[in-house]
């Protein structure tokens, strides 16, 4: 066969390629050197989003730093509350199987859906949570208090996501070799200690891998906030995702926010590959 | 024998107004909605539509998400296909998607859809993209029934644009069970020394609403509070913030810009007029239902809608749904301009001056309008006066989750809520009365129309949110909205902005 002909089969996914993940990086890159919004067409701009954005939007840097509070809270969060029932189900209990599906059904509903009946819950004059807490003379202003709505946040957040780290973990302890334990057993090593010198470094690398992409599904936060506080109180609730999707679709300011997202996307390269690496080093130091 | 006379064509009218009533057609036979009044005569009207033949042709529409607005669509949309055999395709789209979804195929060059719906203060960066209406539906009956302001606001300069479907006002809607009754007015007089009465000024407003918040005043068992509102950031909040300014910023004295000074393109938005707005709303939140700051329309309908506070006001649609039928507050609720204040900033002189001011906010509304680039531009004109003839538009004024409000004079006979709609006498008269002298009103003020529009709100928004969630003080938060106007007019252009806003200005000032 002719060397050259090899590169024919490679068309259809490099189309693909192109069609889906090429060209709509371009054509960013390329909206966010243009002013295009309700007003003005593709024009070229050069840099002015950029210096823009750099000098003059203090609301975006806000929203990023918001971000990656949210994102770090829950993701840490999700990690302990995971690996915590992964571990309870992977021993012989009862109703072993009844319990995996059951710690799996909040992944498989739909957020913007749950988003909903999480909000009806916390509604602070008609929704159940407060009318349970007013019998105990507390009724807690969850979505209106700035405080208190990023945590109503992260628990609705926590709620969905923590199933995704669950069944991760799960497949990871599922994995591991009996021997160390076994050893560990003879050995007559207490179960805290066969947690922390046994389980937990065999699990390191999954536990990274769990964790950067919970990571990367978490800088994305957007449903759980339209849905529940729209940003709000004031700004409170505000990420980057969210004020972008104000920037472009609401305000229609498609060349500033497509610029906003290029800069989110290196950011979040740059900052997931130097969280990867000190994960890395941190969990698998041998 | 002036009395027989009187008596003799007060029943004549009567009879002309409301004989389809007296009488089902066959056009109500074979559609239900419109069965209180049959087929109402007029240039769209169902007989007229009937004898157009669009067989073979589609019409797109896209459209709010059932049911405000969406709703009438549909069923209007069903109802012109079964007369004139076209097909008509409906897309239902969340409210915040409405402007993109038109204007991202606009700005392309396309046109997926005949006819776009949107908010009438769409159109200064949609009209490029519509059809203006033809002289033959402007001369049309229906058309000539539409009030003058709400011809202006369907308007860019004379020319209309967006066909009128439905007619929007901010108004306030009180618990007149409540304001009325002798025995709350002489437990408000003992408690706090001042009379009971429909609220005339936002400081009365506050102080009634704050006194009848957290108490179950109308003995059902739960807590009552004192008004519901539009709170929720980017959730209709700026106009609600507009409803509470107008008072204090709309000075008759000083034509020439509410939200700017028109010769400088200088931002209001911060002048001590609207910094005392903002004080009184960042108050409000104390007078709300809990989680109240985080209402938006929906929530504040449903909230007063069913009985859980005094106050409210924005839209009609709050008060539509507190008389509907199945509403626990039926007849119990009245309709009353804006409060108003005692004092009103005067920009040119830089003072506070001490008298009365009251001011209607003629606010945006579900407006609609047809692509240039549509191949069924005809058809599509066909449509949109269908859906407003004088049997559709009767029909849809009853149902409170359709969105349509009263924009035709003849929505301001107290009769049409009386007959129809099962209203008490008063509470009609008052509602009508409310509506009519907005029209008349010649300190009225209509929606920002300018070029960007979202920019501006969404600033207002976001300020007004800061302060409200205690992140700002009103001064401080309407000072970062006026910085941003001033980013926002010099990205447009100073002359851009001046040129759309002066055509606002106009309406304003009566000068259109």
């Amino acid at each position: 066969m002719n060397f050259k002909h090899k590169y024919v089969f490679l068309f259809p996914g490099l189309f693909v390629l192109i069609g889906i993940l090429i060209f709509p990086i371009i054509f960013v890159v390329r909206l966010s050197l243009s002013g295009w919004n309700s007003y003005n067409g593709l024009n070229f701009i050069g840099l002015e989003n950029y210096v823009r954005l750099f000098t003059d939007d203090p609301r975006f840097w806000q929203s990023f730093f918001r971000l990656s509070f949210l994102s770090v809270t829950t993701v840490i969060l999700q990690y302990v509350i995971g690996f915590a029932l992964a571990h309870m189900v992977w021993k012989d209990i009862k109703f072993q199987r009844f319990f995996r599906v059951l710690f799996l059904i909040p992944m498989m509903t739909t957020p913007v859906i749950m988003t909903v009946i999480w909000r009806t819950f916390f509604h602070e004059s008609l929704g159940p949570v407060n009318d349970i807490l007013s019998n105990f003379g507390m009724s807690p202003k969850w979505l209106t208090d700035p405080t208190l709505a990023k945590i109503t946040v992260i628990i609705v957040e926590v709620w969905q996501w923590t199933p995704f780290m669950f069944l991760l973990l799960l497949a990871g302890l599922l994995s591991l070799p009996k021997e160390p334990f076994l050893a560990a057993a003879i050995d007559g090593a207490s179960p805290i200690r066969k947690f922390i010198y046994v389980t937990f470094p065999l699990m390191a690398p999954i536990s990274i891998g769990a964790i950067i992409i919970r990571l990367i599904e978490a800088s994305k936060i957007m449903d759980t906030v339209y849905v529940l506080t729209s940003g709000g109180p004031g700004t409170s609730t505000e990420t980057s995702s969210f004020y972008i999707f104000i920037k472009g679709l609401r305000e229609f300011q498609m060349g500033y926010a497509a610029s906003m997202s290029f800069t989110y996307l290196i950011i979040m390269i740059i900052s997931l590959t130097f969280i990867a690496k000190g994960l890395t080093k941190l969990l698998l130091k041998d | 024998m002036k009395i027989i006379k009187t008596c003799l064509s007060a029943a004549i009218s009567s009879v002309l107004i409301f004989s389809p009533m007296a009488y089902a057609d066959k056009w109500s036979d074979q559609f239900p909605h419109i069965k209180a009044t049959g087929d109402i005569a007029g240039d769209c009207s169902y007989e007229k539509i009937s004898k157009k033949n669009y067989k073979g042709k589609t019409l797109k529409i896209n459209t709010h998400a059932v049911p405000v607005i969406g709703q009438p669509t549909a069923l209007h949309a069903e109802q012109f296909a079964k007369l004139t055999g076209a097909k008509v395709d409906v897309t239902h789209t969340p409210a915040g998607d409405l402007y993109a979804k038109a204007m991202v195929p606009f700005k392309a060059g396309q046109a997926p859809y005949d006819i776009v719906f949107g908010f009438s203060n769409f159109i200064n960066d949609w009209r490029q993209y519509l059809a203006p209406v033809p002289k033959k539906y402007m001369n049309s009956t229906e058309m000539k029934d539409v009030t003058k302001s709400h011809v202006g606001v369907s308007s860019w300069d004379g020319t209309m644009y967006q066909y009128p479907v439905d007619g929007d006002r901010h108004y306030l809607k009180y618990r007149k069970d409540v304001i009325d009754n002798p025995e709350m007015q002489k437990k408000y007089k003992a408690d706090t020394g001042k009379t009971l009465k429909v609220p005339t000024t936002w400081k009365e407003y506050g102080e009634m609403a704050k006194y009848f918040n957290g108490w179950d005043w109308d003995g059902d068992g739960e807590k009552e509070y004192g008004s519901a509102e539009v709170m929720k950031k980017d959730d209709l909040m700026f106009a609600a913030f507009f409803s509470r300014s107008v008072a204090y910023a709309k000075n008759p004295r000083t034509p020439g810009g509410f939200f700017f000074d028109l010769e400088t393109m200088k931002p209001n938005i911060n002048n001590p007029g609207f910094v005392e707005a903002l004080t009184d709303w960042v108050e409000a939140t104390k007078y709300v239902p809990p989680g109240g700051i985080n209402f938006g329309l929906g929530d504040e309908i449903g909230s007063f809608g069913g009985g859980q506070t005094l106050f409210s006001f924005s839209w009609d649609d709050a008060f539509i749904a507190a008389m509907q039928d199945d509403s626990p507050i039926k007849n119990k609720v009245g309709a009353a301009p804006l409060p108003g204040s005692d004092k009103v900033w005067n920009r040119v002189s830089n003072k506070w001056e001490n008298q009365y001011n009251q001011a209607p906010y003629i606010v945006w509304g579900w407006a609609v309008g047809v692509a240039k680039k549509s191949k069924v531009q005809e058809m599509a004109f066909d449509y949109l006066c269908f859906f407003s003839n004088g049997a559709n538009h009767q029909a849809d004024l009853a149902i409170g989750n359709f969105g349509v409000n009263p924009f035709k004079n003849s929505d301001f006979d107290p009769q049409l809520y009386i007959n129809t709609m099962g209203w008490d006498a008063d509470i009609a008269n008052s509602y009508t009365k409310t509506l009519k002298d907005m029209e008349k009103s010649k300190n009225r003020v209509f929606p920002l129309r300018v070029r960007g529009v979202f920019e501006f709100t969404s600033a207002v928004a976001t300020g007004t949110s800061k302060a409200l969630a205690g992140q700002l003080s009103p001064q401080e938060a309407l000072d970062e909205v006026a910085k941003e106007w001033e980013a926002i007019v010099s990205r447009v252009g100073k002359k851009n902005v001046q040129e759309d806003y002066a055509v606002g200005v106009k309406m304003e000032d009566n000068k259109l």
